[in-house]
């Protein structure tokens, strides 16, 4: 473990590897992806929030000319029910299954059902319109406390609530009530003076990554089923795919494309079962690629949610109890990230005694997907504005509300985590010490408009798991870096710079390649803010590999016993070869060099990140501006510091959408009303500012640069502050997102 | 039936043949092999498909390749001079501009747009000219700075 | 979207001949409605006919005794950028500038707004504070018709068939004449209007001579309200006289709740909106918000 904390390269912004190809158009992302014989498939999808399907009718489908196959749910070879872990949680694979293809009832408009193959895109949609599916709809239920109510319809006969960990009889639509206990939380409320308790609503969410899920899938004549698909995790596809079609592992093969984003919600498999079984059964490759509609109705959105939370705190600001009961969304399929809020609802702060509840509750909308920092920004807009509204009977200043009670090194979470050395005090300092806090709000633009600031923290606890790295050195001292991490923002560069630092290279000296499955050792995904922790962990343990062996080359070339190696250069006694001129020599000394190194890190430590932001709100409209937006993150070490301000800058801007303008609007008969990017209203150009972003180092302990992952804590505070900046503006405590002009209004009004 | 179209494309002729409802964007991608303008959303709100006609943007997905008959037709592919990028492109990648690079080719044919018609364009018009174009990963900073250096060097030159 | 034959008739003759060959050909200008509409399977057509060949429908034509004409494929971005219209309408270049964002006017047009008929049409409450009328052609011949009469329903126009609009023809502003658009939108661009206002009022010595005032997004049409730019009429432009027009536009307010905002949110804001438009024509001092 480095313990250097001067980098000749780590924290500079050489430019990004694959930046030619994607500025020119030559970069392949799924949908560009051409084959000989290529078919397109097309899916039929269930036009009710809730049904049975009485039956399937494919003969007028199959009798189209073009078509070339069709596939249902009873196409899935029969199986063992399993467990299968999809890197963001387990789940069992007849819900996968399920989800993919429904068998017996579908759970949600949009429920994909049939899969068809055929010569062209139109063609396969106009077949699929030919499949004659009779359903006998059912009552739906579309929130957490309806799902939750006695009498509710069930989605899923067979689903039992866990409860505290004990299964129970009874049919429900809840799969798992959990607690975490910590101290005496009612008998801390007791003792407290003052307590504020707040329930609160948010709406389903779409992470809104611009590509649309894309793949193709070509089960080869030789027995092998190779994929080419937008994913976050190839190894994810491979083993689930694997699972659910009963292949050996060894079978499959997936390459993963260039990207368009994915926030989590490329994690889950959903067309590639059904190119595969197309392909199987026509024998020619087979390309499915959504279209936005079936995007937003037939991927994962994030939970929507239900959540009390009450604090109590003594009169100098001590927060002494809290209490949280999380009621979230998994949609058809449970799995709602509610576990993750638990960890996150008061992981920023020291609170001795706290009891935590979470529900994960079917309702018939689509399967949740991760969103970044899953289940997490839900959490912190409750416990945010309830410490903003303390901090305010108080008339304490919020940031030093928090840091009273910051978490720190050994504050312990009610999951039972302690934390290691973690930059939470280090964030509000630095929130508390920026421009942007003091600076004056400026007068409104008009008379009718009113200004407020507001602030709030949040947390993402982050992961490690696998990741493997090859390494080349080719014979000019340049190196070819083989990584399996799905490149969404840069990071081929940030841990080819990471391999580079040890080496003594240029980040252009590096080549990095993401590969298949076939070509790399086993990877995780590309998500959990683990990818610049934990791939870049490997580079680096695979750089060191590399130096070991090229010192063995120089020992050798040199006959000494020992080689130093020192800023890029090796030495023994009188003897020096820089890493590109010993490079050129590996050849007539011995075998090529070829370093490698796998890991599988504990201690991720979680990124504490903080949001400071300025809104104005027109009176007449309910309109909230943002003025001004301040992200701060602890990045623990910033490997390329423009892509950790992306990553800040990214997630700030998801958040803004989140507390402004995104939902899905349903219908009472659970249809998506505004499936398209029409009326789901992510934010444009002209809807934000710009993003100052200030970057916290304080380094993680256990990796060899300090890296704390950065891609997710960013997303979950910014919904919570900016309530808090409207309430500062207005006097309003909004309960519920997104906090849209109309509900404003309606909040002004009301008053 | 399909119709011989003949167009302008990236400053040479080119010609294709596509059904009337063929978008414009199918064509590029799917005839022509230029997959580098993208569909993000098909209609018309996303802005990944922009693309230059007759040097107006314009979203590709919701024009037909047969209304583009004797037109030019420029799309990402034709903004490098040869093996030189653009001062937009080469000011992308320096200021990290792109993060999954999806609405990239769109941002950039935009951009250009914008450039040719106010080279010294103020933050304000660069926000408005660009809220066509969506981007979920950078959450537009970067976007503008490079368009706001990019400018400044085509100023320059 | 399904297969269909595409023409692209070089004349107004041409056209006409076409259409009333082809009763269910669809008209295309900058299709960015149409497409739309095809690709959700919302219309269907076994004939596309590509209005945007035929000169009279890609002119702009100021005359100065008279006023101007635009061409019904004319593309909004001809519109924001022609000189003139900038000049003697500023209103309706603004507008232009306005519908969807900076790639949708590049190819969508005037004209295709209007036709569209969409309730929330940003265009046409302008259009009908304008004045404008619009002229048509079709088996009978030439006509022209008041735009507060060309939309009918919610995506339903007044064109017979093998009827297809020609162009609009903007009367020339008298002295003291100012007109104005104001959309309330959640977002900053991109999105439809949840309220849109329209207003042209014209001052002569202290007084308001005329005054229109027409509404998006709260009836099944776009709304001329005539009472309330009558209400103005011989008045000052006084706060209190604003007020009561703003009342009188609110009050014939026939909004509903849909997934874009709640119907009484809607009134609310034709009230808020109408107040502030008028504010920009008649008092361009107060700030006006939005």
């Amino acid at each position: 473990m480095s313990t250097t904390t001067h980098y000749n390269l780590i924290g500079t912004r050489p430019p990004r590897h694959d930046g030619a190809d994607k500025v020119t158009g030559r970069a392949l992302y799924g949908a560009d992806l051409k084959m000989a014989g290529l078919l397109h498939g097309a899916i039929l999808r269930s036009p009710h929030a809730h049904a049975n399907i009485v039956s399937i009718d494919t003969t007028k489908a199959s009798q189209h000319p073009e078509c070339r196959a069709i596939v249902t749910a009873a196409d899935f070879p029969a199986v063992a029910e399993r467990i299968v872990d999809l890197g963001e949680g387990e789940t069992p694979l007849s819900y996968i299954r399920g989800n993919v293809l429904a068998s017996g009832k579908t759970l949600y408009q949009g429920h994909a059902v049939a899969g068809v193959a055929a010569t062209s895109p139109q063609a396969a949609s106009e077949i699929a319109a030919l499949i004659e599916v009779v359903y006998a709809p059912l009552p739906c239920v579309l929130t957490a406390p309806t799902a939750m109510a006695p009498g509710a319809p069930l989605l899923h006969s067979d689903l039992r609530c866990l409860e505290f960990g004990e299964p129970t009889t009874a049919p429900s639509n809840v799969s798992n009530h959990f607690r975490q206990v910590m101290g005496d939380s009612e008998k801390a409320f007791a003792e407290a003076d003052i307590i504020v308790e707040r329930e609160l609503t948010t709406s389903t969410v779409h992470q809104g990554y611009i590509e649309p899920h894309t793949v193709t899938a070509l089960w080869n004549n030789d027995g092998r089923l190779l994929m080419w698909c937008s994913t976050q995790g190839s190894f994810v596809v491979r083993d689930t795919i694997a699972c659910m079609l009963d292949l050996p592992v060894s079978r499959v093969r997936v390459t993963p494309m260039e990207i368009g984003g994915g926030f989590g919600g490329k994690i889950p498999l959903y067309g590639e079962p059904v190119a595969a079984l197309l392909s199987k059964k026509t024998g020619h490759p087979v390309k499915i690629t959504m279209t936005r509609r079936e995007v937003l109705e037939g991927s994962g959105p994030t939970p929507g949610s239900f959540i009390r939370v009450k604090i109590g705190a003594k009169q100098d600001g001590t927060l002494v109890a809290a209490q949280a009961y999380l009621a979230y969304e998994a949609g058809a399929y449970p799995g709602a990230m509610v576990s993750p809020a638990a960890t996150c609802v008061f992981a920023a702060y020291d609170i001795a005694n706290q009891t935590i509840d979470g529900y994960d509750v079917v309702v018939n909308k689509p399967s949740t997907a991760p969103y970044r920092a899953p289940g997490a920004p839900n959490a912190a807009f409750a416990t945010e504005t309830v410490l903003d509204e303390i901090a305010q009977k108080l008339g304490m200043d919020p940031l030093e509300l928090r840091l009273k009670n910051a978490a720190k090194e050994g504050t312990r979470r009610a999951d039972g985590a302690k934390f290691r050395r973690i930059g939470c005090v280090e964030v509000l300092e630095t929130m508390k010490a920026h421009p942007h806090y003091s600076a004056p709000l400026g007068e409104p633009s008009h008379q009718q408009a009113k200004r407020g600031r507001g602030v709030a923290i949040g947390f993402w606890m982050n992961a490690g798991l696998p990741s493997s790295c090859t390494l080349n050195v080719h014979i000019d001292g340049s190196v070819g870096l083989i990584e399996g991490s799905t490149d969404i923002g840069g990071s081929r560069t940030s841990i080819a710079m990471m391999a580079a630092e040890v080496l003594g290279l240029e980040a252009a000296d590096m080549r990095p390649s993401v590969v298949d499955t076939d070509t790399i050792g086993y990877t995780g995904v590309t998500g959990g803010s683990r990818t610049t922790f934990s791939t870049g962990w490997a580079a680096h343990d695979a750089a060191q590999d590399v130096v070991k062996q090229m010192k063995e080359r120089a020992a050798k070339l040199w006959k000494v016993e020992e080689v130093q190696f020192e800023n890029g250069v090796f030495r023994a006694g009188e003897h020096r070869l820089s890493f590109k001129e010993l490079a050129a020599k590996v050849g007539e000394i011995g075998a090529p060099v070829v370093g490698r190194a796998a890991v599988n890190p504990k201690g991720a430590g979680g990124s504490f990140a903080g949001v400071i932001v300025d809104v104005e709100v027109d009176m007449e409209t309910g309109k909230t501006s943002i003025l001004r937006f301040t992200a701060v993150q602890d990045a623990g070490k910033a490997i390329h510091p423009s892509y950790v301000e992306g990553q800040m800058q990214g997630g700030s801007v998801q958040g803004i959408g989140w507390a402004l303008n995104e939902e899905y609007f349903m219908s009472p008969e659970g249809r998506m009303m505004n499936a398209s990017f029409l009326d789901y209203r992510m934010p444009t150009a002209l809807d934000v500012p710009m993003i100052d972003t200030a970057i916290v180092e304080v380094a993680n302990p256990v990796h060899p640069y300090g890296v704390r992952g950065v891609g997710e804590a960013n997303i979950v505070s910014p919904p919570a502050a900016i309530a808090n900046a409207i309430h500062a503006a207005t006097g309003l405590r909004m309960s519920h997102l997104p906090m849209n002009p109309p509900s404003v209004m309606a909040a002004i009004l009301k008053v | 039936m399909k119709v011989h179209v003949q167009i302008n494309l990236n400053g040479e002729p080119a010609e294709f043949l596509a059904e009337p409802r063929q978008t414009l964007l199918e064509c590029l991608r799917d005839t022509l092999n230029l997959t580098g303008t993208k569909e993000g959303c098909g209609d018309g709100n996303c802005g990944s498909c922009s693309i230059l006609l007759d040097g107006q943007l314009v979203n590709s997905c919701l024009i037909l390749g047969v209304e583009t008959q004797g037109q030019c037709v420029e799309t990402v592919e034709g903004i490098a001079q040869g093996s030189t990028l653009h001062p937009l492109q080469k000011a992308f990648i320096d200021n990290a501009a792109l993060q999954c690079g999806i609405c990239t080719p769109g941002f950039l044919m935009a951009s250009k747009a914008l450039l040719a018609r106010e080279p010294n364009p103020t933050e304000p018009q660069i926000r408005m000219w660009l809220a066509n174009n969506l981007c979920r990963c950078t959450g537009y900073d970067k976007i503008v700075r490079a368009v706001q250096i990019a400018a400044a060097e085509m100023r320059a030159q | 979207m399904r297969s269909f034959d595409y023409a692209a008739p070089p004349t107004l003759a041409e056209a006409l001949t076409l259409l009333a060959a082809n009763p269910t050909a669809r008209v295309l200008a900058g299709g960015t409605d149409l497409l739309v509409q095809l690709k959700s399977g919302r219309r269907e057509t076994p004939l596309v006919v590509d209005l945007k060949k035929i000169p009279e429908l890609k002119a702009i034509n100021v005359d100065p005794a008279q006023g101007l004409t635009i061409g019904a494929t004319v593309a909004c971005f001809q519109i924001t950028n022609h000189a003139e219209i900038r000049r003697v309408y500023p209103a309706l270049a603004e507008v232009a500038g306005l519908i969807g964002g900076t790639s949708i006017q590049g190819r969508a047009s005037l004209g295709g707004n209007l036709c569209n008929a969409a309730p929330s049409a940003d265009s046409v409450p302008l259009l009908i504070a304008l004045s404008a009328r619009a002229n048509v052609a079709g088996p009978g011949g030439l006509r022209e018709i008041a735009v507060e009469h060309f939309c009918v329903a919610p995506g339903k126009n007044i064109l017979g068939p093998g009827e297809f609009l020609v162009s609009i023809f903007f009367p020339l502003p008298a002295p003291g004449f100012h007109a104005h658009y104001l959309r309330f939108i959640p977002r900053n661009e991109m999105d439809i209007a949840v309220v849109g206002v329209g207003v042209s009022t014209t001052v002569q010595d202290g007084k308001v001579s005329a005054a229109r005032i027409a509404l998006a997004s709260v009836a099944p049409t776009p709304l001329f309200v005539k009472e309330a730019g009558d209400s103005l009429i011989g008045h000052a432009p006084t706060p209190e006289a604003i007020a009561t027009a703003a009342g009188i536009a609110q009050a014939a307010a026939k909004p509903i709740s849909d997934m874009r905002a709640p119907a009484d949110y809607r009134r609310h804001l034709c009230g808020v909106l109408t107040r502030r438009a008028l504010n920009a024509t008649l008092a361009p001092g107060v700030s006006r918000g939005v």
